[in-house]
């Protein structure tokens, strides 16, 4: 307690008291005060994803990014995507796992350029994490720059890659009703892709109703039903891609 | 999921906020968060705890979730309009689907409660 006062504050707190005279004084301890600070939580996430982006636009490079569940089938899109568009696209991929190099391997057979970024316990892909990825590559030489996220429809939905569009892709296994369980990361994506078209019968999936399903949550998302694996429908997935390109590099 | 790494963003921000003041100690930090964001706010207050515990200025702060609602415009009642159920992005009251998303991807810090060091709390 301040000695001269009796206030309660300790003696060093800057207060002002002792005074030759008695008529009383407000004194204001500033317990605590409430200071605006007006910032976004990923200030430092989204301001390295628009220089990366404006990096992609200057090099005319449609960069993707590709989010889903584990096992859903993106390096297989995107394998079946590089090997079929080999001879006419420039294309890299950087692929997000907690471990192994499996997948970059993979990608990398198709003769396009591949990295894996491990992120050991990290659930999701950060910007600074793909910058560092493609380092050492020449944009400039580039037309497609696919990133495949970590396997998860939860974590990287709040993270900006620098990605030109998002594609969300669900495989016909996951059940009609997974754009209503992951509404967050259905309304952050711009492509919905339905892989596995070939075994929805099999696994009774109603694919009529997972469209209405994504449309419900995201109504203006474009949608492509595909099997990676026999190819049926990759030609509509590459028109996306196509005209995208075109879009951002005024080319045709 | 990622609430662990949220946390320490909000951290990060505040070490750089605050670090020419090292007589400044945080009670409370109170953030928005929107319902688009996929941040789960009870989980992100219980990293909160585990984001700060080593941190001088922080440690015996409280975190204060400002939830802030999904909105879009319709197009054709022509308004801004609260989408409660995210599942269902159409407007509440024409039930037209609504694809202009207006608000709800919100990831702010606002405000933080502070005294100093040389003050009893």
């Amino acid at each position: 307690m301040c000695r001269d006062c009796g206030c309660g504050l300790l003696e060093a707190a800057d207060h002002d008291h002792q005074h030759d005279h008695d008529h009383q004084h407000d004194h204001d301890h500033q317990a605590t005060r409430t200071i605006e600070v007006r910032r976004r939580i990923l200030a430092h996430n989204d301001d390295l994803a628009s220089s990366l982006r404006r990096r992609f636009s200057d090099n005319q490079v449609l960069a993707v990014n590709i989010v889903s569940s584990p096992g859903s089938g993106k390096t297989e899109l995107l394998a079946r995507t590089m090997t079929e568009q080999a001879n006419e696209w420039s294309m890299a991929a950087v692929t997000g796992d907690l471990a192994t190099e499996n997948d970059a391997t993979r990608l990398a057979s198709t003769g396009s350029l591949a990295k894996q970024i491990l992120t050991g316990t990290m659930c999701h892909l950060e910007t600074n994490m793909v910058a560092d990825a493609i380092a050492e590559w020449d944009l400039a030489a580039l037309d497609f720059l696919f990133i495949e996220n970590v396997g998860n429809m939860v974590c990287p939905s709040d993270f900006d890659l620098g990605e030109d569009f998002r594609v969300m892709l669900v495989s016909t296994t996951e059940g009609e009703d997974k754009p209503l369980k992951y509404p967050t990361l259905t309304i952050s994506s711009n492509v919905a892709v339905i892989n596995k078209i070939d075994i929805a019968d099999a696994v009774e999936c109603d694919v009529d109703l997972l469209e209405h399903n994504l449309r419900e949550v995201r109504p203006d998302i474009e949608i492509v039903r595909v099997s990676a694996r026999t190819g049926e429908g990759i030609e509509q997935w590459l028109a996306i891609l196509r005209s995208r390109f075109e879009a951002k590099t005024g080319t045709n | 999921m990622h609430e662990l790494t949220i946390a320490l963003r909000i951290r990060e921000a505040l070490e750089t906020e605050f670090a020419d003041d090292p007589e400044m100690f945080v009670t409370s930090v109170t953030i928005q968060v929107g319902a688009l964001s996929g941040i789960v706010p009870e989980a992100l207050e219980f990293a909160w705890s585990h984001a700060v515990f080593d941190c001088d200025f922080l440690a015996d702060s409280n975190l204060v979730v400002d939830k802030v609602a999904a909105t879009g415009f319709c197009q054709k009642c022509r308004e801004n309009r609260t989408i409660t159920n995210i599942q269902s992005f159409r407007c509440p009251i024409c039930r037209t689907p609504i694809g202009d998303i207006t608000g709800g991807d919100e990831l702010d810090i606002l405000t933080v409660d502070v005294r100093n060091s040389s003050d009893s709390p």
